[in-house]
């Protein structure tokens, strides 16, 4: 059971905070309604993954240890991303394997750290939300969240719980949309061939929704569609379930 | 085999374009990587036999010297031999002696990727013997002169217009207005033209996927039955193998084999499964005179007890391969040496030099997707990391790259300085970007924007605009 | 025996950070080779009773395309030979290894059917054999090299006829090798040159991912089982 009104710190990601911050918003508003008191700490940048991933150890270090320094003493770290939640979860205490004292405190920040939607469901027993959305979804599992965190019944079990939203299964559905990172430019002409199958399979769902829950996939399926002329609405899992109906990714207007 | 890896990207690009190609790729989707997932969906033991395969090889790698001791003292006993070499001119140099000592004019040979980093086939016509691919996928990438794409199936980047195109080429003797319209009959034409040649041949050169300590024999898998043929119709049997293929006892080969063809093709077991010892015996019917072990070293002592051990399971299942978005995309051959996808990766590197093959562990998304379906259980992208980490020590990666991330790293480090500096990068990009709500094209993004939008910002960053928000409601 | 062993050795050993393996070590390896204990084994074959084996052994042979007759007795065989024979429109004619099981059966009861009792040739379109094991889990037949089985029998000819006993068909491979070491215990278990597993007839998938059978082994393989009613 969790302790009543846990204290949670939102590590909003680079990419939210960067693109998409009604993403951010909307986190807040689905754990404020979980029960959650949550705050945001100031020092937080990103999780290092794009100096990790490109064999930067020090960097990702350097930039880790900052995390683990901002997100002390909380009762839980949430990210609305998989591959962050899985940097912090499953990377840093590997990061600092030559480093026991650090170590012990990236273990300890790795056993309070959650991808969002599977904190809700997992962690704080959400069983539904109350949102709406009028449309027909599918739902492509971002590969970090799914293959790192276990993410994978749980966006689905909130989505089924949404009036007006009728969730139909992408087809390779587990299947990399070919972001990766700094993979989507340095090697953009083999990411764009995976992102069209991806977006083939977007097309052939029916769907008029796409939803993940990682701000670079969702970029990148969404720059996609919208260089093909497709009018799929690409969302973050976390904006409908939390009913914040702004424009679309990639759509125009969004204000500030 | 001669490297190309260096040329990856244009590799790639061309990979990309081609249009058979592509066509050829799709087939791989609904084929092996479908049956392997209901081949494991029917054996419930599945991650136990992992978890034992796993233990069987971290227990043999740590006593490699003894089992391969122990194996030889098992094949002299039985009447074989084995040849130790350190790398592959020490390799090819053996296997030509045996072919000269027996007259050899013609070898069959069965697939051996172990041959393929030799560069046997190339030796072997330099110095007078000609060898004949008996594998149908080798056989066709022989006649077309072409390295092989895929390491259980070589043929799959080729449609059947080309594989036909290559067979009225090479087989002129035959009736140029047959039909050679499917697989059957080209299956059939292949049949009857290779028959002759198991017969002919002198020598037989198989590869190996185990070799058995217990009993000092080596064990292939096949399906075509190709193997059997080259191994038991000439006059010697000659084994490729490297270090890291012996296992202790016929019960841990056993294990493994469960996991393999399943891995592979979603076969419960291949169709052929051999396992050879020594020649043939006095009373035996038919069999071969003679029966050689090359054990081959190329690299595989140097990542014992390393970074990279873990690469020394490897079964040679090509269910990475099979599973990898970036391998379907492109094709074998792009990764431009013996091992593409996935374990081509690791490997490669490790074999030619990261210098060589510094694109490889790159071009990955860390999907995970081959760490997931690996049967021996290879943290393949963690160790493509490794290798991510060993070039930016010696700073491989592009000066441009190296400083976008230095600078990147720089405010990352410091969240009081990246903090203005994100939201003034989401003011500037959100403005531009707002009326259309996407940009088309992005200076140092042509990467991404040739082929793709990139979303407009909505404008502000979230830590500024939490900021605000507390600002104006301060905390109870 | 190469030159390199030794350099080969040491750089093993170098990376392994040790010398040469300590003596109580080395003896336990030695035991495990001679134990050759078994890795966890499916349980697919292992629960069942010899009667359900047989049957799951038949199920998996066809599944993978091979074709099976059951008979009753031995004596029942080469009319089961015959009458496969001629459903496929093939020639009557055939080569048999020389087998003493195979030797045993009445050939001469069907004098229209050919038999020529030794290696195959490439001419030989159908052979007969016996075999050592028939392994239930996957459906697949265990043959071995010696004077009763030539191993070109196994693969030179188009037609495959394997003749197997009830009594022959075990659970796992693991029980197949623990009745050749059982067989062979006199002579301190020499394996022998070959040993052949089979699954199906031969096939490749090489073109376009599409699977043909046939491609350099038989392209038919028929299990002729003897359901005497003997169990393993």
């Amino acid at each position: 059971m969790p302790p009543s009104k846990p204290r949670v710190a939102l590590f909003v990601t680079c990419l939210v905070d960067l693109f998409r911050p009604s993403v951010g918003f909307a986190a807040v508003k689905l754990l404020e309604e979980a029960g959650c008191t949550v705050e945001v700490p100031r020092a937080q940048s990103c999780c290092g993954q794009p100096a990790y991933n490109s064999g930067d150890r020090r960097d990702a270090q350097a930039i880790a240890r900052t995390v683990i320094a901002a997100f002390a003493g909380f009762d839980y770290v949430v990210a609305p991303s998989g591959s962050c939640a899985g940097m912090l979860k499953v990377h840093y205490p590997a990061l600092f394997a030559d480093d026991p004292a650090t170590a012990a405190q990236a273990r300890a920040l790795a056993e309070r750290s959650h991808e969002l939607i599977s904190f809700l469901v997992d962690v704080m027993k959400v069983e539904r939300v109350g949102a709406r959305y009028d449309g027909v979804a599918t739902y492509h599992d971002s590969c970090s969240g799914l293959r790192e965190l276990g993410v994978k019944t749980q966006p689905r079990k909130l989505l089924a719980s949404v009036a007006g939203l009728t969730l139909k299964e992408l087809r390779d559905c587990e299947v990399c949309c070919g972001f990766g990172g700094t993979f989507a430019v340095k090697y953009g002409d083999i990411s764009d061939k995976i992102v069209a199958e991806k977006a083939e399979a977007i097309r052939e769902s029916g769907a008029d929704t796409l939803l993940a829950g990682d701000m670079g996939c969702l970029l990148n399926m969404a720059g996609k569609l919208e260089r093909a002329g497709d009018r799929t609405k690409v969302r973050h899992v976390a904006e409908v379930l939390a009913g914040i109906a702004g424009p679309a990714i990639g759509e125009p207007g969004g204000d500030a | 085999m001669k490297a190309t890896s260096r040329a990856f990207k244009s590799n790639a690009r061309r990979a990309l374009g081609d249009p058979q190609l592509q066509r050829a790729m799709t087939n791989l989707r609904s084929g092996f990587a479908a049956r392997r997932a209901v081949a494991v969906s029917q054996l419930p033991e599945w991650e136990a036999l992992r978890e034992a395969a796993v233990a069987i090889k971290r227990h043999t790698l740590a006593h490699l010297d003894f089992y391969l001791e122990a194996f030889e003292r098992r094949v002299v006993e039985r009447g074989g031999a084995v040849h130790w070499c350190r790398d592959a001119a020490e390799a090819n140099a053996t296997v030509l002696a045996i072919c000269r000592r027996l007259g050899a004019r013609t070898v069959t040979k069965g697939k051996s990727m172990i041959g393929e980093e030799m560069g046997l086939n190339d030796y072997l016509e330099a110095n007078g013997v000609a060898p004949v691919e008996t594998d149908l996928g080798e056989y066709i990438i022989q006649i077309r002169h072409e390295p092989p794409s895929h390491i259980i199936a070589p043929a799959v980047h080729l449609v059947k217009e080309q594989i036909a195109q290559s067979f009225r080429e090479t087989h002129r003797d035959l009736d140029p207005a047959r039909q050679l319209k499917d697989a059957r009959q080209m299956c059939d034409e292949a049949r009857a033209v290779l028959r002759p040649r198991f017969l002919a041949a002198d020598v037989g050169i198989t590869g190996a996927n185990f070799l058995v300590a217990e009993t000092g024999s080596s064990i292939i898998v096949t399906n075509e039955g190709n193997g059997d043929l080259t191994q038991t119709l000439p006059k010697a049997h000659v084994v490729l193998a490297s270090l890291e293929k012996v296992v202790p006892t016929l019960e841990d080969a056993t294990t493994i084999l469960r996991l393999l063809a399943r891995s592979a093709t979603g076969q419960e077991f291949s169709t052929y499964t051999t396992v050879s010892t020594g020649p043939r015996r006095p009373d035996d019917a038919d069999g071969p005179g003679e029966y050689h072990v090359v054990l081959l070293d190329n690299g595989r002592s140097a990542l014992l007890g390393g970074e990279f051990e873990d690469m020394l399971r490897c079964i040679r299942c090509a269910a990475c391969l099979n599973h990898c978005p970036v391998y379907q995309a492109i094709g074998g051959q792009s990764y431009g040496w013996v091992y593409p996808g996935p374990m081509g990766a690791v490997l490669t590197p490790s074999l030619i030099g990261i210098e060589e093959a510094g694109h490889l562990p790159n071009a990955s998304t860390f999907c995970g997707r081959c760490e997931e379906v690996c049967p021996m259980k290879i943290p393949l992208p963690k160790m493509m990391r490794h290798w991510r980490e060993r070039e930016f020590q010696r700073h491989l990666p592009p000066r441009p790259y190296r400083l976008g991330l230095a600078v990147w790293a720089f405010f990352a480090r410091r969240p009081a300085l990246y903090r203005p500096a994100a939201d003034l990068a989401a003011r500037l990009l959100g403005a531009l970007g707002r009326a259309r709500g996407r940009f088309r094209a992005l200076p140092l993004a042509a990467g991404w924007t040739r082929t793709r939008d990139l979303p407009a910002p909505e404008g502000r960053s979230f830590m500024s605009l939490w900021a605000a928000r507390r600002a104006a409601r301060p905390a109870p | 025996m190469s030159d390199s062993r030794a350099p080969i050795l040491d750089a093993i050993r170098r990376s392994l950070r040790r010398g040469a393996l300590p003596a109580e070590e080395a003896a336990a390896c030695e035991a495990r080779l001679a134990n050759h204990a078994r890795n966890p084994v499916p349980a697919r074959a292992t629960s069942l009773p010899p009667r359900e084996r047989i049957a799951l052994f038949v199920r998996m042979a066809e599944a993978v395309n091979a074709t099976l007759t059951r008979v009753k007795r031995p004596e029942d065989v080469p009319a089961a030979v015959a009458d496969y024979l001629a459903q496929f429109n093939l020639p009557p004619r055939l080569v048999r290894a020389p087998d003493p099981a195979l030797d045993a059966l009445p050939w001469s009861a069907r004098p229209l059917l050919e038999t020529r009792r030794g290696v195959a040739e490439r001419t030989d379109l159908v052979g007969v054999t016996g075999c050592f094991a028939a392994v239930a889990e996957t459906g697949t037949l265990m043959l071995h090299s010696g004077a009763a089985g030539p191993t070109r029998n196994n693969f030179l000819p188009d037609t495959h006829i394997a003749v197997v006993r009830a009594g022959q068909v075990v659970a796992t491979y693991e029980d197949g090798w623990d009745r050749l070491r059982e067989a062979h215990r006199g002579d301190g278990f020499a394996m022998p040159r070959t040993v052949n597993f089979i699954t199906g007839p031969s096939r490749t998938a090489d073109i376009e991912q599409k699977i043909e059978l046939g491609a350099h082994g038989p392209r038919r393989l028929h299990i002729v089982l003897i359901d005497d009613g003997e169990a393993a």
